[in-house]
């Protein structure tokens, strides 16, 4: 099995192919990992990740700014119905429209806005740090405890309906921590920065 | 709930972890690749990697040594020391930093905390502030790892680099660094009560009851330290379960 994870310029692509590494090796799962932005190598992979770490504009930009990744992605995700696993940014730009600077296009994969997060004034923004999820039964929480902690940063977050809300955090109020709509998944905290959890979280990706 | 973090700091010198008292009088404190690796292992929130005489000599940061701490790291892990230009900042997310700490080039040039932000987004940005007590009383910023005095007051200097982008403050007291006296509290306090964004107290941290106070009188969001760790006074499960029994939220 093959899983391409999406370089475009932008997010922490190498934490993200040591963790998914690590996971593949520590789980004996057999995958091929592999970092690329040519999009024949994403319509020969069986899983696709898209990690993002930068603005919603900037990454969204990088995107479509190279020849045929956009397109393949809507080929493999939405037509071909690959496994899809967007990280923090990666994750926001399946939403209709980003509102991080100025208005953007989402993907329009997931329906739902990205927005600011609202908190009172004790509660820092950046939302940095450790924080409890709670989440729906699904396999791709599988052998995850009830209340683990997962690695967040962010400013914005994910607004969408509850149907397509998978965990949730709370930051002042509750916060989307991850999503799932059919073979879309996304997850607004970091798994390749969630140490044993995040493994755990990877390696039912990989399952899945 | 958020929960408030431990981070051991590995200050690196030629290659080698160094720890030294009030920013001078280094001393050999190990291999950072292994260190960072334990360190994961034991439950640290975050690693943070500041090749301590990057600016000072002139020279960029140890990338390979980088590499090859985030290849052994599953937590998030930031980076400092000779930050100079965009491309600085890019070559170091390529190694594996989640987090680039910059230190005397913002102080120097206002401009590139900006530009660094909106390229690579507020939240991979951390300013690391060296403060000093100065004859006026004020806390004064300093630059060059501590060498050089800049004038400059830290809470303002604090809010400016706030409005500009950046992420999180590292914010290191010179007078305590070092000394395990415990942080400076004062300083700790005027800051974080004034800025939105979060951050990391360091310097001075000797016993558990710093870690303690450091998050609740001084409102740090994490907790920074390196001889305690280093040098095996404490583990950082120990820190933890003492913060947990003060009924401080940590991760386990």
């Amino acid at each position: 099995m093959k899983i391409a994870i999406i370089n475009y310029g932008y997010g922490n692509l190498h934490s993200v192919n040591q963790a998914f590494k690590k996971a593949n090796n520590d789980f004996d799962l057999n995958a091929e990992i592999e970092v690329t932005n040519n999009p024949n190598e994403i319509n020969k992979a069986d899983k696709i990740v898209l990690p993002g770490v930068g603005s919603f504009t900037d990454c969204s930009n990088a995107i479509r700014s190279i020849d045929g990744i956009y397109e393949s992605l809507q080929e493999q995700v939405i037509n071909k119905k690959k496994h899809f696993m967007g990280i923090c940014v990666g994750m926001q730009l399946l939403a209709d429209i980003g509102y991080e600077n100025e208005k953007n296009d989402g993907f329009g994969w997931v329906s739902g806005t990205v927005e600011k997060m609202k908190v009172p004034l004790d509660f820092k923004i950046p939302h940095m740090g450790w924080n409890t999820i709670q989440f729906k039964n699904n396999d791709l929480f599988k052998d995850i405890d009830e209340n683990s902690d997962f690695y967040f940063v962010h400013s914005y977050e994910f607004k969408t309906v509850d149907e397509n809300i998978l965990a949730t955090t709370n930051y002042a109020s509750k916060v989307t921590a991850a999503i799932k709509k059919d073979n879309i998944f996304g997850t607004q905290f970091h798994p390749e920065k969630s140490h044993k959890n995040g493994q755990k979280l990877i390696k039912n990706f990989i399952n899945w | 709930m958020l929960k408030k973090r431990i981070i051991p700091c590995l200050d690196v010198d030629n290659g080698r972890i160094v720890k030294g008292v009030n920013f001078v009088d280094l001393i050999d404190a190990g291999d950072p690749v292994e260190q960072a690796k334990i360190y994961d292992s034991e439950g640290a929130d975050e690693l943070c990697f500041l090749d301590i005489t990057a600016t000072s000599d002139n020279r960029q940061t140890l990338l390979d040594t980088v590499q090859k701490t985030a290849e052994n790291c599953f937590i998030p892990l930031t980076v400092g020391g000779g930050v100079r230009e965009i491309k600085d900042i890019k070559n170091l997310l390529h190694a594996g930093a989640d987090k680039v700490s910059i230190n005397t080039t913002a102080v120097n040039n206002r401009s590139f905390v900006k530009q660094a932000a909106e390229k690579y987004g507020t939240s991979t940005i951390v300013i690391a502030v060296d403060a000093k007590k100065n004859s006026h009383n004020n806390w004064e910023v300093f630059t060059h790892g501590g060498r050089n005095r800049t004038g400059i007051n830290v809470i303002d200097y604090c809010q400016e680099v706030e409005s500009l982008g950046a992420g999180e403050i590292l914010l290191t007291s010179m007078d305590r660094d070092g000394t395990k006296s415990g942080f400076d509290l004062d300083l700790l306090k005027n800051v974080t009560s004034t800025l939105n964004i979060p951050v990391i107290a360091s310097g001075g941290v000797g016993t558990l009851e710093h870690f303690a106070e450091g998050i609740l009188d001084g409102g740090a969001n994490s907790v920074l330290a390196a001889s305690v760790f280093h040098f095996g006074q404490f583990k950082i499960k120990d820190v933890k379960r003492y913060l947990a029994d003060k009924n401080i939220p940590v991760r386990i």
